[in-house]
């Protein structure tokens, strides 16, 4: 079982690997991604948001879905750490020691 | 950490620095649309001042305590989720603040709506920082 796992997690990497090559390089200003979204955001950010700062226009309203579910992860972090840290009472794992 | 660090030298000092640090980071949300800055930094900025006091003056100082600092992220969230909500009434999508008919332009609506979520991120990782600090110095209570 345990070298059937390692050898599909092998294949699976090398896949990745393989398809890495693919991947248009680090800057490259030709890529899909530079050439179809990236300059909608850079023209017409101003106009359709009315923000000078692009970083937030992106953040808060062309992605802000994103930053809804950035927001609930944390505040789910901040209750499981309440809710850990304060359980009390006789069958608390923390006040065993 | 029931009684602070502060000697008298630091117990001045934090009083000059705190209404800086408040303003800075009023400074920061409310700006974060011209210049670097936004809701998560200005979160981290408010949180640290609440911290600041607790670390200077102790547990005693009671400036925002843990029922405070839960009430304040999830109302965080609710802010951010109620601004989203907010478009459906006038016909828009989820989080599509520019048809809100709040200002005359769609843009400066938006504007609007960014701010608004900006406040409610900002509450949401002000109230988790201060949780975090206060749940892991927190005494044990005794039976």
């Amino acid at each position: 079982m345990k070298r059937a796992t390692l050898f599909f997690l092998a294949l699976i990497g090398g896949l990745f690997i393989y398809a890495s090559f693919d991947l248009p390089p680090v800057g490259d200003h030709q890529s899909p991604a530079a050439v179809h979204v990236s300059p909608r955001y850079i023209e017409s950010a101003y106009e359709e948001t009315g923000t000078r700062n692009m970083v937030v226009a992106v953040l808060a309203d062309y992605r802000s879905f994103d930053t809804l579910g950035e927001v609930l992860v944390i505040v789910i972090a901040g209750l499981a750490i309440v809710s850990i840290l304060s359980a009390r009472g006789p069958h608390c794992p923390l006040d065993d020691h | 950490m029931h009684s602070g660090f502060g000697g008298i030298v630091l117990n001045i000092a934090f009083r000059f620095l705190l209404p800086f640090i408040l303003v800075f980071a009023v400074a920061v949300l409310m700006h974060g649309h011209h210049s670097p800055g936004g809701g998560f930094q200005a979160g981290a900025l408010l949180g640290l001042a609440v911290i600041l006091v607790q670390l200077v003056q102790g547990r005693d100082a009671k400036w925002v305590g843990r029922r405070e600092a839960v009430t304040l992220s999830c109302a965080g969230a609710l802010i951010y989720l109620g601004i989203g909500t907010l478009s459906f009434f006038w016909g828009g999508n989820f989080l599509d603040y520019g048809v809100v008919p709040v200002e005359a332009t769609a843009a400066k609506a938006r504007a609007l709506g960014i701010l608004g979520i900006e406040v409610g991120v900002t509450l949401a990782v002000m109230g988790v920082t201060i949780i975090m600090f206060d749940s892991l110095t927190r005494e044990r209570r005794e039976e």
